[in-house]
């Protein structure tokens, strides 16, 4: 059975968890380092091959792959370095202010 | 199967975004690269030595990892995943677990290279059939960049400042592919991010699945420690490998292959002129330690060729 977890950053220590375990697993996703970013990727579909390029190359899992293609970049965790714009052979992913 | 980088972009994703790595960081795009090389259907325990990685992705009361995680200490992540494969172990023999689990543990330079050099090396030595990666970005990122013994000879770090008195850190870089070699275990790997990921996928891959202990040793940049400019981390890692500073090859039960030969190999300069932790060696009063590096890239990639079976 999973517990729900409902720690946050005003909890007291009382309702933290015992030993500090974490049961959720991969919650780290409702964290947003969107809002990290000054510069932004973005993706032009009439420019993309497809070749995936940008998909093993971002730290942040944020370009969204689905049955192999390409579909767009996740901005809730998007940080903007900027990577998978330098990497793309078609020039298909601009790099620019946010 | 033939590596094919379209098939693994649909096996699950076992490390979620936000986590708290810096934007650009290379260990993140290693530890994605390495999970997908599990088989979806396997559980995997992963244990993790302190440094970025470990604080950065399991920060209470979140933690980026898809599978069980250990947060471990610095001195002591192989010694953790080991237990935890030997308790694995046991419970299988008396029939209470019927999945199959997966053991890896991940640990920067510092805590491999480092503090955590006693506790690897007896994992490797008592058998487990784990994994141990290291992601080997040289030096104590951390905390500050501090040197570490896998920090490049001359590299200004905070420990090994580059000024008048001294011109970054004396040593040169210790070897530790070669130390795992010398424990006999049934795969050892030195890999890096490049091209399609086909080198990264398929050594984890094997190591993940070759029964016994297997360590991969991954060259990982770092943009704040390394000083240059966010995007050009794959420009970084093509020339490390093409200048031979940082060379890609298996030993399989002792055997040695060779992985990658670059076509040309680059002189070092081309590498060290990339990064602003190297940017002192380019005063004219320094060139000489330039010479003096590339002498000893030369001599132990020459060393390698050797050892690959390979002639220049």
């Amino acid at each position: 059975m999973k517990k729900k977890m409902n720690v946050t950053a005003e909890s007291s220590w009382k309702e933290v968890t015992p030993g500090g375990v974490i049961t959720e697993s991969g919650n780290a996703g409702d964290f947003r380092t969107g809002d990290w970013r000054s510069m932004k990727p973005v993706w032009n579909s009439e420019k993309c091959k497809q070749c995936l390029m940008c998909f093993p190359v971002c730290p942040d899992s944020s370009i969204k792959v689905c049955n192999g293609k390409m579909e767009g970049i996740d901005y809730d965790h998007c940080k903007g370095c900027g990577i998978c714009a330098k990497v793309c052979p078609f020039d298909a992913i601009d790099f620019v202010e946010e | 199967m033939a590596y094919n980088l379209k098939a693994t972009t649909e096996k699950p994703e076992r490390l979620t975004g936000g986590h708290r790595m810096c934007a650009g960081c290379g260990a993140p795009i290693v530890v994605r690269t390495v999970l997908r090389a599990l088989k979806p259907e396997d559980h995997a325990v992963i244990g993790s030595a302190t440094g970025c990685l470990e604080v950065s992705t399991c920060l209470y009361p979140y933690t980026a990892w898809k599978d069980s995680f250990i947060h471990s200490a610095f001195e002591n992540a192989g010694a953790t995943v080991s237990g935890a494969e030997a308790a694995y172990n046991a419970l299988k023999r008396a029939g209470k677990i019927d999945h199959t689990t997966k053991f890896i543990a991940f640990g920067g330079d510092g805590g491999t290279y480092d503090i955590g050099l006693q506790s690897l090396s007896g994992a490797m030595e008592r058998g487990h059939d784990m994994v141990y990666v290291c992601y080997d970005n040289e030096a104590y990122m951390n905390t500050g960049i501090q040197r570490s013994s896998s920090t490049p000879k001359y590299a200004d770090t905070t420990t090994s400042p580059a000024g008048k008195a001294v011109p970054g850190k004396p040593q040169f870089k210790k070897d530790l592919t070669q130390i795992m070699v010398a424990h006999n275990i049934p795969y050892v790997a030195q890999s890096a991010p490049f091209k399609n990921f086909k080198d990264l996928y398929e050594k984890a891959e094997k190591a993940i699945y070759t029964p016994g202990p297997a360590f991969l040793n991954v060259f990982t940049p770092c943009p704040r420690g390394w000083r240059y400019n966010t995007p050009d981390l794959f420009d970084i890692v093509q020339l490390a490998v093409d200048t031979c500073i940082w060379p890609l090859y298996e030993v399989i039960n002792g055997e040695y292959k060779l992985s990658y030969k670059p076509k040309q190999k680059l002189p070092v300069e081309a590498y060290l002129k990339s990064q602003g932790r190297f940017r002192h060696l380019f005063a004219k009063e320094n060139m000489h330690m330039v010479e003096e590096l590339q002498q000893e890239v030369d001599r132990r990639w020459n060393h390698l060729l050797k050892l690959c079976g390979e002639t220049e």
